[in-house]
């Protein structure tokens, strides 16, 4: 079984998930990103490299981050950008994915860029949409996100340069998280020399450490010394219930404060996937401190998302 | 109609006999076994050279889809499917729209099958009213319809109270309860708990879904004394369990998927919703040890667990899938597969999907419970002829069962059925 992301060659023509890719792979992505970044600052930030492509914007969930850096993202090499929110129109409509995905092949778009609520869906869509269609992964259910995962080793790479000795902690609810599957196959496949899982066990269950994670219950002992800290946002329907008792009792045991990271490296880097919840996950004085890099986070994103654009785009099935 | 079947390699798993010989059938029966007398005139003859003739296969869990699901299966291509892979006896599920929770339905259905002429079919009563888990159904008027026994399909009775009351009531006249153990809150995922599942992103089913049901149901056998068969076991846990519930003489029966004996969750591979199955593909431990229990006997029977699903239904992110595989036809080929792979003697094989299942209806089939499933003089003449050397690679499109979706699409099985006989008369012929 082929990697479905991959052509004969072993280049990227989806971007589907971040398990499975090379780490040259990864790096080219990478330094492709760092070669947008400039086209990001100058004056007239457009590259020809899409134009008179028409990439498709599909948001079965809902989302405004993400979709809006996609859409800056391929505005930028020149492509044309539809948006559309499936999850008001024609799934409501009862209209099957796969339906949705043949009307709008037949409008001749040249890449799907899809956020969907099940684990898997954009494999779907790739696997039945025409040939020449390339499929951008934004997050599927818990499984992955891999455009935030490359954001994320870019924000990494940038402060620390290299990853054979970094000691990385993810903390918080990492069992519904595409972005700590993401994280975690790319750091894995990178290099670094820890990866630690951090959370109650509710939220991080020893599964992960198949992953190849060192899972951590206790916050102290899974932050000391770490170089990078990588606080995911707990989702609301998760803060009370049987997976927690209150998002008080979270924050105070795995809420990353001044004083808990005073645990970790002096110049340990905090990032967050963003929307952050402030006093859940993490504390006011931490996420606007110096070592937050949550804001450049999001600056990177853009240029990470126009290097998967433009290589999967020059890649032919 | 009298049909004289020569110089086939006769084998009957029950009596352990596996000898070339010819079998005569006469008005529905099997006359004689072996050397059959000069002075027998058959209207036709079978020449069964290089051919295996064993008892019609008996599949415990079928689903037909009717009524309700016409637009996933129908009887007649359900039937269709059984006798082109051997089956000559179906039990099927009472999980259709509405449930086979009253006598009317349960007849109409036993009235299209008989008027189908093909295989025999067995339904399950629902336990209880639509499958609701809260109120029994008439179970008596049910086994009078026809019903051999009551299930609940796949919907798990939350409360233990009417779970306990459910196997009184059925102990009380001797009714068989068919229960496929699992936890109706820690069994609601889509794949089994384990490496996989976490990797992909897929809510995991915990073996002690199966287990922590399997307790239950053994704590209530005990207290009621109600005979329960226990249907699709997919843990190397929980076959522990059954293997210490019957060293205690439990009044138990179990039996497990073709597709659990081959399948682990690795083949989930990217996401392909042919292998979305209840319950999930768990990991090698589990299938090595479904494949040692279903040899030394703890499993009783092997099913199939036919479930035709349309293209739309499959065609999904596979947590939204609808699960199921179609199986009536690839039920034979993947038994001999394990019984080669385990090596197991062919008749081993076949009591797997003939003896043992009938053992497991027990009294329930009624005038057929002493001859179907085996090979015996003066017995109904249902079976099954096939070429054990003949393989055949599986190709949806060629299956006749209206369900196209199986995790073997593409293998290459051995044994092609060839003829199938049901009471006596060729329902198919290849």
């Amino acid at each position: 079984m082929r990697n479905p992301q991959l052509n004969k060659h072993g280049e990227l023509i989806h971007l589907l998930s971040i398990e499975g890719l090379p780490r040259a792979v990864l790096h080219q992505l990478l330094d492709t990103a760092g070669s947008f970044l400039s086209v990001n600052e100058r004056e007239v930030k457009k590259v020809p490299l899409l134009r008179g492509k028409s990439v498709f914007n599909l948001f079965f969930e809902n989302s405004t981050r993400t979709r809006t850096t996609f859409e800056i993202a391929a505005k930028r090499l020149s492509a044309d950008v539809i948006n559309l929110d499936i999850a008001r129109s024609s799934t409501a409509k009862g209209e099957s994915l796969l339906d949705t995905i043949a009307n709008l092949s037949a409008m001749h778009a040249d890449m799907f860029v899809v956020r969907h609520s099940e684990s898997g869906a954009p494999y779907l869509i790739a696997r039945h949409c025409a040939p020449h269609v390339h499929v951008v992964n934004a997050g599927d259910g818990r499984h992955a996100h891999p455009t935030q995962g490359l954001l994320d080793m870019y924000t990494i790479r940038h402060y620390k340069q290299d990853f054979a000795n970094l000691v990385v902690a993810i903390v918080g609810d990492l069992v519904h998280s595409r972005v700590a599957r993401s994280d975690i196959h790319a750091l894995t496949t990178l290099g670094a020399a820890e990866v630690r899982a951090v959370g109650p066990k509710t939220l991080v269950p020893g599964d992960l450490k198949e992953m190849g994670v060192r899972v951590c219950h206790d916050m102290a002992e899974g932050i000391r010394d770490a170089d990078v800290i990588i606080m995911l946002r707990l989702q609301n329907e998760r803060m009370s219930g049987a997976m927690l008792p209150s998002a008080g009792e979270f924050f105070k045991n795995y809420g990353l404060t001044e004083e808990k990271l005073a645990l970790a490296k002096p110049d340990a880097i905090v990032m967050h996937p963003g929307p952050i919840n402030r006093g859940v996950e993490i504390d006011s004085a931490v996420a606007d401190g110096k070592q937050s890099v949550i804001l450049p986070q999001v600056t990177f994103g853009i240029a990470v998302r126009m290097a998967v654009m433009s290589t999967i785009a020059g890649n032919n099935p | 109609m009298k049909i004289l079947i020569k110089n086939g390699r006769l084998v009957d798993p029950a009596s352990g006999r596996d000898a070339i010989g010819d079998v005569a059938i006469a008005a529905g029966r099997v006359v004689s076994l072996g050397q059959v007398s000069t002075d027998f005139h058959a209207n036709r003859v079978i020449d069964a050279t290089g051919l295996v003739v064993a008892p019609g296969l008996v599949e415990l869990a079928a689903r037909l889809r009717e009524p309700g699901h016409e637009h996933e299966g129908t009887l007649e291509s359900e039937m269709a499917a059984a006798v082109a892979g051997g089956v000559t006896s179906l039990v099927c599920l009472p999980d259709t729209d509405p449930p086979l929770d009253e006598p009317g339905l349960v007849e109409m259905l036993k009235f299209r099958a008989r008027n189908l002429n093909q295989s025999h079919l067995y339904p399950l009563g629902a336990l209880t009213r639509g499958l609701a888990g809260e109120v029994l159904t008439e179970m008596a008027e049910l086994t009078e319809a026809g019903c051999v026994g009551f299930s609940q399909a796949e919907v798990p009775v939350k409360d233990t109270l009417v779970l306990h009351r459910a196997l009184q009531y059925a102990a009380t006249f001797g009714y068989t309860t068919w229960l496929r153990p699992n936890d109706a809150f820690l069994g609601t995922g889509v794949a089994a708990k384990g490496a996989l599942a976490t990797r992909m992103g897929l809510a995991g089913v915990p073996a002690i879904a199966e287990t922590i049901a399997l307790n239950t149901i053994f704590e209530l056998v005990r207290d009621t004394g109600a005979r329960v068969h226990l249907c699709r076991l997919s843990s190397a846990a929980g076959i522990e369990l059954v293997r210490r519930a019957k060293a205690e003489r439990l009044p138990i029966t179990c039996d497990v998927s073709v597709n659990h004996l081959h399948l682990t969750d690795v083949d989930i591979g990217y996401f392909n919703a042919a292998m979305r199955l209840t319950p999930p593909l768990r990991q090698q431990r589990d299938r090595d040890a479904i494949r040692a229990a279903l040899a030394d006997g703890t499993i009783d029977a092997l099913v199939s667990d036919h479930t035709p699903v349309d293209e739309d239904a499959k065609n999904l992110p596979f947590a939204e899938a609808e699960p199921g595989a179609t199986g009536l036809e690839l039920l034979l080929g993947l038994t001999l597969q394990w019984g080669d792979e385990m090596s197991q003697p062919l008749a081993r094989s076949l009591a797997t999907i003939t003896s043992a299942p009938v053992a497991v209806l027990g009294e329930s089939l009624g005038s057929l419970a002493s001859s179907a499933g085996r090979l015996v003089e003066g017995g109904v003449a249902d079976l099954c002829l096939f070429r054990l050397d003949e393989r055949w690679t599986v190709s949806p499109a060629s299956l006749k069962s209206q369900g196209k979706h199986t995790p073997f699409a593409g293998h290459e099985l051995a044994g092609r059925v060839k003829c199938t006989l049901v009471s006596g008369h060729v329902a198919h012929e290849a």
